[in-house]
């Protein structure tokens, strides 16, 4: 590959991006433009320990430092810097810098792992106590209101606020989750493994209310003081957070010719996360792939590991193209909720699942996720040891049969 | 060259097994079992593989 190498988004798949771009041996100019001024961290402890009550301060999710980047990686970086657009006719990626001042970058190759931002509720940017939770800042944010005592009120019952109510009722704080959805989680796990996580919040104290809807906030001075809903009551907080989902970064690529989905704005790319346009690729939470392990299903994911995985495929494929390989991966996320950690390996997405632990009559949860006669998903709760081994049954398209003869039931 | 976990670190969240089966595996009380802490050569690769695919970097390789 002629030219510069550049990551266009600084957190995980990007920072992996870079370090697979430099041991592939590319010796060339590797530039990574970051929106946030932190240099790349790690997000899943936003949610988990990063809320913990001190007195000691939290672990620093940076991942490396600047030294180790700039000495290690040889990165010119560009944090605090936006991509604005990229055309392909020049490839050029027009930028704007910190003090927002319009520069540009020519390319060789491209990985795009903006990621996603969360979704917030209409028109409450401006009141104090109401937070999404994405970023290092977010966090501070949180535990800071968190350190305060606050009446905490988390709006959707999804994995990431149901870490954060998790986190403060370790700290003894009253917590409500509201959820639009009669059960939680449903799109992501299915409606029983739903209810046996939703479980978790009414067995550690919190007030887990499903199939509310909230129709506004209610504010004194600037501050919020509580979620109002349909049925006319106000739930009183002094923190509101909101995880309700996330939505891709990709409005600077409107007119750039890269594929955009027509559902959520994310990149539409081909199975090697390759977007259609010379050189250039997507990676991580970005990025909607046909996955070869599930018969070519389109999906995006906004796990950890995917965008640790990608990061790494983009860039070996953009630096060597004739030989691109799929993003064939069984995909894989955790949720740590109170004392327990929730696995989930493969596609929720099934023709029939098996509750596995309610058949056997055991106590923790685990059930089996079947398509056509291969198995294709777990869920777990608590049993770390079993996990992995489904995973692995997954990637080498074990059968049905097979995976309840492992479970014990047939 | 030596595996070295980093116990601390380590939650038991599995990435290293599913690179790595034959060298790692989590237990049922979520703690790590290294299966061969010295890996022979044939073994680098998938060893380096589950150093970097572990979510808490609790895994390093010595050399001896």
């Amino acid at each position: 590959m002629d030219g510069r190498f550049v990551v266009v988004g600084g957190s995980l798949a990007g920072l992996r991006a870079l370090q697979a771009a430099r041991k592939s041996g590319f010796a060339g100019p590797l530039t990574l433009v970051g929106g946030e001024i932190h240099l790349p961290y790690d997000r899943p402890p936003l949610s988990k320990e990063y809320l913990r009550a001190g007195p000691e301060e939290p672990e620093d999710p940076t991942y490396r430092t600047k030294e180790e980047l700039l000495g290690e990686l040889d990165v010119d970086l560009r944090l605090g810097t936006r991509a604005t657009g990229l055309d392909a006719q020049r490839r050029v990626i027009p930028l704007s810098d910190e003090g927002g001042r319009a520069t540009e970058l020519d390319y060789g190759a491209v990985v795009i792992a903006t990621g996603a931002k969360a979704r917030t509720l209409p028109d409450t940017e401006k009141l104090a106590g109401v937070h999404t939770l994405r970023t290092l800042d977010d966090a501070i944010a949180i535990r800071a209101a968190l350190d305060t005592g606050a009446r905490t009120v988390v709006v959707g019952a999804g994995f990431i606020g149901s870490e954060v109510a998790s986190s403060a009722r370790k700290r003894g704080l009253p917590v409500t989750v509201l959820e639009a959805l009669p059960v939680p989680l449903v799109r992501s796990v299915g409606e029983q493994m739903g209810r046996a996580c939703a479980e978790l919040h009414r067995a550690h104290g919190t007030d887990l209310r499903c199939g509310v809807k909230v129709t506004g906030l209610t504010s004194a001075d600037g501050k919020v003081t509580g979620v109002s809903l349909d049925d006319g009551t106000t739930v009183p907080a002094d923190l509101v957070v909101v995880g309700t989902g996330v939505a891709p970064c990709t409005e600077w690529l409107a007119g750039s010719g890269v594929t955009l989905h027509e559902r959520d704005g994310g990149i539409v790319c081909d199975e090697t996360l390759y977007t259609g346009l010379p050189g250039v690729y997507a990676a991580g939470d970005v990025a909607h792939f046909p996955n070869p392990l599930f018969g070519g299903l389109m999906m995006r994911l906004e796990h950890w590991t995917n965008a640790a995985e990608q990061g790494l495929l983009a860039a070996r494929n953009a630096l060597n193209p004739a030989e691109a390989k799929p993003a064939a991966s069984v995909p894989y996320f955790w949720s740590d909720w109170y004392d327990s950690r929730i696995q989930f390996v493969g596609v929720p997405q099934a023709e029939e699942i098996r509750v596995v632990s309610e058949e056997l009559g055991e106590e923790k949860f685990l059930a089996l996720y079947r398509r056509g006669d291969r198995v294709t998903g777990c869920i777990s709760i608590d049993r770390p040891t079993q996990i992995m081994k489904y995973r692995r049954m997954i990637m080498q398209s074990k059968s049905w049969a097979e995976a309840l003869e492992f479970a014990g039931v047939s | 060259m030596r595996i070295v976990v980093d116990r601390d670190r380590c939650t038991g969240l599995g990435m290293c097994e599913a690179e790595a089966p034959d060298l790692f595996e989590v237990q049922d009380d979520g703690t790590l079992k290294l299966l061969n802490d010295r890996p022979g050569a044939p073994d680098r690769e998938s060893a380096e593989s589950a150093v970097l695919a572990c979510p808490t970097e609790a895994l390093s390789l010595v050399e001896d």
